[in-house]
């Protein structure tokens, strides 16, 4: 892929990257499923992404790739700064919004949001 | 009264109403169109017109059409700029000026929207193009149709953003259109559509060409041009494009979820529904501030070359130079709040945000030293391009340390939103990006042309511009600190501001003289060209390959592809005075075609947004398949170049040769 | 574009490398457009207006079959690439064909879950919520429907002028995009539909 001889990506490659992915995605949503009674713990959020960015990785791996071939160096370092900047961005929103949102509450509405953010 | 049944959506001739400003402005720009047009027919130019410059894939070309669109809006953007310190100098207690508060509105969002989008980035994309295939050895960027459509597609914008003086009105909720002003409910006409699509399409513009010149430095630069031989004007175009890359995508977003909430009845950003309006204002400045260091490191880069050049020693520094691009460049993503510091967040929030402001100061100040030093101990010749860098070293550091002081968050809530932040970041981008793009166009002028800019003409401008600059500026940073807000046209006699803007206003007018200076200059330069023909190709004693070509450059840029192995390579070869091959041997070169089809996708991107924002719904409909068929049918084309033998490459060269005997 | 004579070119392995480089960073840079849109949404999630929140609205089964249908494209888009590579045109055919089918399934039940929610009343104008949610699905939506075109055209151009170097380097961009746009579809999984259901 990119820099490399596409066929790095074998048929093995795709076979196991789908297998994986199923089996990640299943689990999942077995694990929602088990936890619809609504204490959503900061826990249940970890698991539930940590599962997602495995099965990311896996399919970057798997069915596109990354990292293979003879000089995969280029467009993993982008790959890494993309990650790099998104976490930035994404991460950084969501402390500022947060931020403001509380601060920026008025003192009327301050009961309801507290209820609704943080379940208080 | 709405014609043909709603088949052109809320258009309606009331959007021709007109008062006496827009009237002069459409004039003006009617005539204009009008000379040009009329030009065209009498020369009979149209066909050369088509074939020579508007279906162009060749970087140069491109490149010289950048500048022409820039230098146009620049000068739309300098009438705003003329109108605002008019207003402001004029309208005190009982006398209100010449405009009122609705059109003061509209013309400082057009002046922001036009200057940092249109002028700036059009200065700065046009020298990335005319300057960078040949910097690193190179025919031609890495994909020249993608080249040719952005540039069309930032034609597109300014066309659009230019239409919205004669049909219709422009926004009143500044360059970056805030909501809730900017929703539906305070904005219910076509003001703000018109600015977001013109800065949306423009925008996708930027993000196309930012990959096509990121992919270039890393794939395309020639034979032993390792990353850290390439010339400092290249790492700042690599550095700037990295920062395109990941910035305008976030613009791109922000704009549609504005559009949506105007045109769908979305909530992202509305004061009701649950909406959040905080959430734009970080959004769009995570995008604004990447946006002002794309626009500063080019200028850098500029600065980097023109110093080494007109010192004759090489650049002080090439490491830390290249630390300070990546710094600058990774550090952009961390500073974005500084603008909103008194929209609320907490001390914790905005201290974080206030030391990575103060850090970043840090990677500009090294640079700095490093030009300094690269001064010291050289051969200065003060030429018209190394005056813009020493007017640039005086004024970016002042306004570099207001930028410092604000950074505190602290002195930022009293100064925030005044004309003390007025200043300081029209110091930055005039002081910066602007003399230093201005002194890119001199010290590049010559290569793209093929005769040199008049010396005595270009240091008048610069006079004009650097002390215009000054005395419109400093009087705004006092004006700042005396509690003089920004955006206001009108205030109370007692304050005591009137003299000030007085100032200001002379100020802008030098400026003015400026201007004209620079279009005397060009139009002189050309009347007297055969006198200042470049015959050898490098006329200021250049280091860097793109002076190894003629002036202008062959299409094909370099007959037989360069290697180098050092740093300031051209300087390399002047020194080690290597005799040439008597008889290279030249293989035929291939270079894209010509084609129309550039210009077509953006001419029904125009209509896509001149469709969108007057609600006409076939229109974009329509274009938006216009766009996709023209995209199938460029796929399908097998024969998309065409060779030149090497035949006429010996001609080609050996014409140059001759010339370069006559220097 | 290959020629007889001797050209001063680039050569077609070094040019398919600069295009595929080129689009590798072209869905970096739709990562960060995603990234905007996932932010938003995480901002404006719990703006409900007073309306139903992703708990009453989300059906996790409906969202698993999209899931699994979606992954299984990217399987076969997967396979299809590799035929590509192997100069099977019958097979590039079947395989991107499948890929195509499953592609419009998923978009079919996603327009399903739309028109659901619009037709109850739950539509995008209705809360923040709501707004962020049909604008970071429809997008996706969106993207998948613009590789359903891709898709179709390059079908058609394959049949047409066989696996001819241009159209195997396309499929291999096609295949980064589609693959792409189902890492994309991990997380609007988890974060919009996982997330929202257990969530109080």
């Amino acid at each position: 892929m990119k820099q490399t001889n596409p066929s790095d990506v074998t048929f093995r490659s795709y076979a196991i990257g789908f297998v994986l992915s199923i089996a990640l995605t299943v689990e999942a949503y077995v694990i929602a499923l088990n936890h619809l009674a609504g204490s959503a713990g900061w826990a249940l959020v970890l698991a539930l992404v940590g599962l997602a960015l495995t099965q990311m990785v896996i399919q970057l791996i798997f069915f596109l790739g990354l990292g293979r071939g003879p000089r995969p160096k280029l467009d993993l370092i982008v790959f890494f700064f993309m990650i790099v900047v998104v976490s930035i961005l994404v991460l950084g929103s969501l402390w500022i919004m947060y931020n403001l949102n509380y601060r920026m509450t008025s003192p009327s509405q301050i009961n309801n949001y507290l209820h609704l953010q943080d379940g208080i | 009264m709405n014609y043909f049944g709603g088949l052109l959506g809320r258009l309606t001739l009331q959007a021709l109403q007109h008062n006496l400003v827009t009237s002069v402005g459409v004039i003006m720009m009617s005539l204009g169109i009008i000379l040009v047009v009329g030009l065209m027919f009498y020369f009979k130019r149209w066909r050369w017109l088509w074939k020579n410059w508007l279906t162009s894939l060749d970087p140069k070309k491109i490149g010289v059409m950048y500048i022409v669109v820039a230098v146009l809006m620049l000068l739309r953007g300098g009438a705003d700029a003329l109108m605002m310190r008019a207003q402001q100098a004029t309208s005190v207690g009982a006398a209100h000026g010449l405009l009122s508060s609705n059109q003061f509105q509209q013309v400082f969002s057009a002046h922001g929207t036009i200057m940092i989008l249109f002028a700036a980035m059009g200065l700065m994309f046009g020298l990335i193009n005319l300057v960078l295939p040949l910097q690193i050895g190179a025919r031609d960027v890495a994909f020249p149709f993608l080249n040719a459509t952005s540039f069309w597609l930032f034609a597109a914008g300014a066309a659009l953003i230019n239409i919205s003086l004669a049909i219709g009105d422009f926004s009143t909720a500044g360059w970056l259109a805030y909501p809730p002003l900017s929703e539906l409910r305070y904005s219910p006409g076509v003001g703000v559509d018109y600015w977001i699509w013109s800065v949306q399409i423009t925008g996708i513009g930027s993000l196309l060409s930012g990959i096509n010149f990121l992919v270039t430095i890393l794939k395309l630069r020639c034979k032993g041009m390792t990353l850290m031989k390439m010339p400092m004007f290249v790492w700042s175009v690599f550095g700037s494009m990295v920062l395109v890359i990941f910035a305008f995508p976030v613009l791109t977003v922000t704009l549609a979820l504005l559009f949506l909430d105007r045109s769908l009845g979305m909530h992202f950003f509305t004061a009701g529904g649950g909406g959040n309006a905080m959430m734009y204002v970080n959004l769009i400045w995570a995008w604004g501030h990447p946006e002002v260091y794309i626009l500063i490191l080019p200028a850098f880069g500029v600065f980097s070359e023109i110093v080494a050049t007109f010192s004759q020693k090489r650049l002080f520094g090439y490491r830390s130079m290249v630390w300070a691009i990546w710094a600058i460049t990774f550090l952009s993503f961390s500073v974005w709040l500084h603008h909103f510091f008194t929209m609320g967040a907490g001390a914790d929030v905005n201290a974080f945000f206030g030391i990575m402001t103060m850090i970043i100061a840090v990677p500009t100040g090294v640079k700095v030293f490093n030009w300094l030093f690269t001064m010291y101990r050289g051969r200065i010749r003060f030429k018209t391009p190394m005056l813009w860098f020493m007017g640039f070293i005086v004024t970016f550091t002042i306004g570099g340390v207001a930028g410092v002081l604000m950074g505190v968050p602290a002195i930022d809530f009293q100064v925030h939103n005044s004309l003390f932040l007025v200043a300081h970041f029209h110091t930055m981008i005039i002081g910066g990006v602007v003399f230093g793009y201005f002194a890119g166009l001199t010290y590049w002028f010559p290569k793209s042309f093929g005769f040199k800019l008049n010396e005595r003409l270009g240091k008048y401008a610069f006079w004009c511009w650097l002390i215009g600059f000054l005395t419109a500026f400093l009087p705004l940073y006092i004006l700042g600190l005396m509690g003089a807000t920004r955006r206001i046209d009108h205030y109370d006699a007692s304050l005591g501001w009137q003299g000030l803007f007085i100032v200001a206003a002379i100020g802008v007018a030098i400026i003015g003289l400026g201007i004209a200076f620079q279009v005397l200059q060009v139009a002189f330069s050309i009347w007297q060209r055969k006198s200042n023909l470049d015959l050898s190709g490098d006329p200021w004693n250049g280091r860097t390959l793109e002076w190894s070509t003629s002036s202008p450059a062959p299409v094909y840029n370099f007959a037989i592809l360069p290697e180098v192995s050092d740093r300031d390579p051209f300087w390399a070869t002047k020194q080690s005075k290597l005799v040439e091959d008597a008889k290279p041997n030249y293989k035929p070169i291939a270079m894209p075609k010509n084609s129309g089809l550039a210009i077509m996708i953006a001419g029904l991107a125009f209509l896509f947004g001149f469709g969108a924002v007057w609600h006409i719904y076939w229109l974009p409909a329509v274009c938006l398949m216009g766009i996709i068929v023209c995209i199938i049918v460029r796929t399908t084309n097998d024969h998309s170049q065409y060779l030149i033998s090497a035949d006429e490459i010996q001609k080609i060269e050996d014409a140059n040769a001759t010339r370069r005997q006559y220097a | 574009m290959s020629q007889a004579l001797e050209i001063e070119e680039p050569n077609q392995v070094a040019s398919d490398s600069k295009t595929i480089f080129g689009f590798w960073v072209y869905i970096m840079t739709d990562c960060v457009l995603f990234a905007s849109l996932f932010a938003t949404y995480a901002v404006l999630h719990n703006n409900t207006f007073g309306g139903p929140s992703g708990r009453q609205l989300f059906s996790l089964p409906f969202v698993l079959t999209e899931t699994l249908i979606l992954l299984t494209s990217s399987f076969s888009c997967g396979l299809g690439l590799l035929a590509a590579h192997k100069g099977e045109k019958a097979k590039v055919m079947a395989w991107f064909g499948l890929t195509f089918l499953l592609g419009l399934a998923f978009l079919t039940l996603e327009l399903t879950e739309f028109k659901h929610l619009v037709s109850q009343g739950d539509s995008w104008r209705e809360s923040g919520f709501l707004s962020a949610f049909f604008t970071l699905v429809g997008t996706h939506g969106l993207h998948i429907a613009t590789g359903l075109c891709w898709m179709s055209v390059m079908i058609f151009q394959v049949s047409r002028r066989g696996l001819v170097a241009a159209n195997v380097r396309r499929l291999t961009l096609l295949s980064m995009f589609w693959h792409f746009l189902d890492i994309i579809w991990i997380f609007i999984f988890t974060i919009v539909y996982l997330l929202g259901v257990v969530q109080p």
